[in-house]
């Protein structure tokens, strides 16, 4: 699905400068026209929020489970509530809180957050290819806070040039779900007996594994990846010495080694789909 | 290191939203490089890998409750089941699974 998103920037119609300017200036001449366009807006959103609400809900319900890891790092169901809807990352919050319970400097935060995140330079890139020139280019910054695996994924599912408004309408629904589940996990995983406590906090696992199975399923090299990537984590929690760095710093180092050598040994020459 | 939650917060929302935004404001054009854009895409699989296993088992006080639900998540999700059925399938596996445990 990149390559064609990263390198079909030509397959996007560019539109004479006149109009480009005529939009991004915002000075406006026609009233029919900018009825019309509010009006395609506003059905863009409406559809946003109908795709947000089923990817809303399964974020609840991580989240929640986050909120559990939070807890347990000594989060306050506001700062749960606040990482949350500013990471709005399951991996990178899971680094995050772990991170805060061992205890970690803020550098070792920065790294890993770069490191289980660094997907979404690719998404970043391949959303930037899907913008129409005439969208006024403030419009980046807001559909950049919003790219999680899922919203990215029905983003780019849209056909043509993306409409901002559509991803707007999602994250209305799934970023306000997703921080306060986090919040509801740090208030409510202390009233939850531990064996329940315990059943929630594999949800996160559970969740993970719905990501990577089915492309594993699909594609050989991602099965032998996320199958190295089990056995070397196992190897790595156990071996001496390296079972002795913190779980963060493990994920980093196994992460960065294991990609290059896949890179190296496997190029992608033409990118199937990611998501 | 006791740091200030609030830092550690603020650290990780901005490392993640310049790795979102940069991209989609500077880079105008298709990254070329073959090994960069071979390592992110492996980079999201490696990393939950490495992630799940082997915590998913050591997140219940009983190892096999957590081996458990990884092999029903597998089975689930290599049949296409979505996000919130696994995890759903995979909290009760493990919720049972405990539970039994207890029994016995």
């Amino acid at each position: 699905m990149y390559a064609r998103d990263c390198s079909g920037g030509e397959a996007v119609p560019k539109r004479p400068k006149e109009v480009a300017e005529w939009s991004e200036s915002g000075t406006t001449k026609s009233p029919q026209a900018v009825e019309s366009r509010n009006m395609k807006n506003k059905s863009a959103f409406f559809n946003g929020l109908a795709a947000g609400l089923p990817i809303g809900l399964g974020y609840f319900a991580v989240s929640f489970s986050l909120g559990i890891v939070a807890r347990r790092a000594g989060l306050t169901p506001f700062q749960g509530f606040l990482a949350s809807f500013l990471e709005l990352a399951s991996a990178g919050e899971y680094a995050l809180f772990t991170s805060i319970e061992q205890l970690v400097t803020y550098i070792e935060v920065a790294l890993i957050t770069f490191v289980v995140n660094a997907r979404y330079l690719l998404m970043s890139c391949a959303l930037s290819q899907r913008f129409s020139s005439d969208t006024p280019f403030f419009h980046r910054f807001f559909v950049g806070f919003g790219i999680t695996d899922e919203i990215f994924g029905v983003s780019i599912a849209q056909q043509g040039a993306l409409n901002p408004f559509y991803t707007y309408g999602v994250m209305a629904v799934a970023v306000p779900l997703w921080s306060i589940g986090t919040s509801l996990g740090i208030i409510a995983g202390n009233m939850l007996p531990g064996m329940a406590v315990d059943a929630l906090s594999v949800a996160l696992y559970g969740m993970f594994l719905a990501i990577i199975i089915p492309p594993a399923k699909k594609n050989m090299t991602i099965a032998v990846a996320v199958l190295v990537s089990f056995a070397l984590s196992w190897g790595a929690s156990v071996l001496p010495l390296v079972k002795n760095l913190s779980g963060g710093n493990r994920t980093i180092i196994l992460t960065v080694a294991i990609s290059a050598v896949l890179a190296y040994l496997k190029p992608v020459e033409r990118e199937e789909s990611v998501s | 290191m006791k740091g200030n939650i609030y830092i550690y917060i603020f650290v990780a929302f901005a490392v993640s939203y310049l790795i979102r935004v940069l991209p989609l404001t500077l880079i105008r054009k298709p990254i070329k490089n073959v090994f960069i854009r071979s390592f992110l895409y492996y980079v999201p699989y490696v990393t939950l890998s490495v992630m799940t296993f082997p915590a998913i088992v050591q997140a219940t006080s009983s190892q096999l409750a957590g081996l458990a639900a990884l092999v029903v998540g597998v089975i689930l999700a290599f049949l296409g089941a979505g996000l919130f059925p696994v995890s759903i399938a995979c909290c009760l596996v493990a919720f049972l699974a405990q539970w039994l445990g207890n029994l016995l």
